[in-house]
């Protein structure tokens, strides 16, 4: 297990390197100059030449890759030109708010669709199982931003339950502030979850292990829930692991409807503004993100599976 | 029929609904299992072999229906049990060996885990249940039993994973044990040896067997009683020395000489098959079931079902020739 978990550590962390060299590569192929964009239309060629030389542009693209993994492994992420902040600080003070938005928002999916699905299961083609298959698929089908929106305008509008817009102040004010932005973020993959875990689990239980275990009198609560749930998740675990990591970025919409601080607006802002070291930066918490989740989903796996601890 | 039998099965059907067709996949079916006695049953695939056992441990598939009949166990009718009763019968007082050893235990979970999972009705302590499955484990030879508790079925081989399953149904002591087709998806070596740990098992537990196979030389080695099925119904039934020696039905006749050790010894060597196909069992002809496949078909087996004729002493045949 150890063995395995070093290994796919290893893995993800080639995995980081050749995504953000890629990044790094993509963004300078990408048409307009940030300096000259940064100044405006009237820079002399020589307040140009300065900003390049500031931002390390002049020098040879491979030099600029390795002095930016240099920077990035001492805890400098670059300076944002246009607030002269430090990156890593500027994302620092955001990330929390996406993390918590994305915990919450696959918390309660996980709570509400894992039980849905095995529930759903045990009793194929009940009215429950098809009221709750026509509920997935109209939650998977609606985009986030609808759901914000609506949300929006029927709970911090029209009712007035939760706050309109904001981060909050203190425990019980950010609580407040997240309870809709979670729900947009989580209701589509309350849809996904019930699925995936509804369809693996009928497969499982099809299998001819779960017939033996039945026969030697082990009792349906027993069956269900040790012998067919653990390879029934399976699925469900990587796909969440997966689902995170595109939801860093992907809860944009939610951020910006709910003008919450985070990654996916910070991202976005910076991209509009061709603000190259706060893209870098972003993007290479992201990416590390994602792989952090997909990695830790992994592993949750092999636990999970010992067939798996024996691949890679 | 037979004094003291552990398990009556009295004129069993069961049905099954598959795209608004009714396949009919048991009709009539009467068999004894006496107390200690192995009963072997053989006929070739989709005879109704599978659901014959899995009628008695009631684990049939929700598109199946029991259209009559009764499997009375120890004085209890087995379709009178509610599910948790059935429960409690299952893996203790009967218990069973799958074919295939494959995909027959769970794959994420320990092997010793599943080997006290099976004792989940007994109170005692787990160290207990432990030790239980440690002795099971090295009675049917798998070496270092106590390490390999922690290993997984897929750490195993398959005769390795069949022995597991024997240990597991070893644990439960149970008072009738039902191999489906133990030995099929093993090689001829492992055979022998399963067969050998099975006898061993009935001699140490003195439990009942019903024994699936299409194999009729481990039928004739381990079995004192056989039991003949066609097409869903049983065509012929007797103490296996009777029936191998003066087997009557044809169709019974026809699958003896299909037996490889037969076909060796002739001196054709040319490997003897039954024509025809089994008739569509969502659409059964009238008269004799075997009639369109059967050498010694007359006028009367195309229209009248045969009865059950007793030729001698617990030897009886459905076939209009006696």
């Amino acid at each position: 297990m150890l063995v395995y978990v070093l290994k796919r550590i290893g893995l993800a962390l080639v995995i980081i390197i050749l995504a953000v060299t890629l990044l790094y590569l993509m963004i300078h192929a990408v048409p307009g100059d940030p300096a000259t964009v940064m100044l405006g239309p009237r820079a002399t060629p020589e307040l140009i030449a300065q900003l390049h030389q500031r931002m390390g542009l002049d020098k040879p693209l491979p030099v600029q890759i390795i002095s930016f993994f240099g920077r990035v492994l001492s805890g400098d992420l670059g300076t944002d030109v246009f607030q002269e902040k430090p990156v890593a600080g500027i994302i620092i003070s955001v990330v929390p708010y996406t993390l918590i938005l994305v915990g919450a928002g696959i918390a309660w999916s996980l709570a509400l669709g894992i039980p849905l699905g095995v529930f759903s299961a045990l009793r194929p083609d009940s009215w429950i199982d098809k009221v709750a298959g026509i509920l997935s698929v109209a939650f998977i089908a609606m985009p986030a931003f609808v759901v914000g929106l609506y949300a929006l305008l029927l709970f911090a509008v029209t009712l007035g339950w939760f706050p309109v817009i904001g981060g909050g102040e203190g425990f019980a004010g950010q609580l407040h502030h997240l309870v809709l932005p979670a729900f947009t973020v989580g209701l589509g993959w309350v849809g996904y979850l019930a699925r995936i875990v509804r369809a693996s689990m009928l497969e499982v239980l099809a299998e001819n292990h779960v017939r033996h275990a039945r026969a030697h009198g082990l009792p349906q609560r027993v069956v269900h829930y040790q012998y067919v749930l653990r390879i029934a998740i399976l699925p469900a675990v990587t796909i969440v692991g997966i689902g995170i990591g595109a939801m860093l970025s992907g809860v944009v919409f939610a951020e910006i409807i709910f003008a919450r601080p985070g990654l996916g607006k910070l991202i976005f802002v910076a991209v509009q503004q061709r603000n190259f070291p706060l893209i870098m930066g972003t993007v290479l918490v992201t990416t590390t993100l994602f792989v952090v989740a997909t990695t830790l989903s992994d592993i949750v796996n092999a636990l999970l599976d010992p067939r798996i601890r024996e691949r890679l | 029929m037979l004094s003291d039998p552990v398990l009556q099965i009295r004129n069993l059907s069961v049905e099954f609904s598959a795209r608004k067709r009714t396949i009919r996949a048991l009709r009539n079916i009467d068999l004894d299992i006496p107390r200690g006695g192995t009963v072997g049953v053989v006929g070739e695939s989709g005879c109704g072999k599978s659901t014959l056992i899995l009628s008695i441990m009631r684990l049939l598939a929700p598109n199946s229906k029991i259209v009559s009949g009764d499997i009375v166990f120890e004085d209890r009718s087995l379709f009178e049990l509610t599910e948790r009763e059935m429960q409690s019968v299952r893996g203790n007082e009967i218990s069973m060996i799958f074919q295939d050893p494959l995909t027959s235990l769970n794959p994420v979970i320990s092997v010793g885990q599943q080997l006290i999972d099976v004792q989940y009705r007994d109170s005692v302590a787990k160290k207990v249940k432990q030790q239980r499955a440690i002795d099971a484990l090295s009675q049917v030879g798998i070496p270092d039993a106590e390490a390999r508790l922690s290993s997984f079925p897929h750490q195993f081989s398959g005769g390795m994973r069949q022995r597991i399953a024997i240990a597991m149904t070893m644990i439960e002591e149970p008072i009738l044990l039902i191999a489906d087709e133990p030995t099929t998806a093993l090689d001829a070596t492992l055979e022998v040896q399963i067969i050998r740990e099975l006898k061993e098992l009935q001699k140490q537990s003195r439990c009942s067997i019903l024994f699936v196979s299409h194999h009729l030389g481990v039928v004739a080695d381990l079995c004192d009683y056989v039991v003949v099925m066609y097409a869903g119904e049983i065509v012929e039934q007797g103490p296996v020395r009777d029936l191998f020696y003066n087997v009557r039905h044809p169709y019974a006749q026809k699958l003896l000489e299909c037996d490889p050790a037969r076909i060796v010894r002739s001196a054709e060597k040319k490997f003897p098959t039954i024509p025809g196909d089994l008739p569509d069992l969502g659409n059964l002809p009238g008269g004799c079931i075997f009639s369109n496949r059967c050498h010694s078909a007359f006028d009367k087996c195309e229209t009248h079902s045969p009865r059950r004729t007793e030729v001698s002493t617990g030897h009886s045949v459905s076939c209009h020739l006696y």
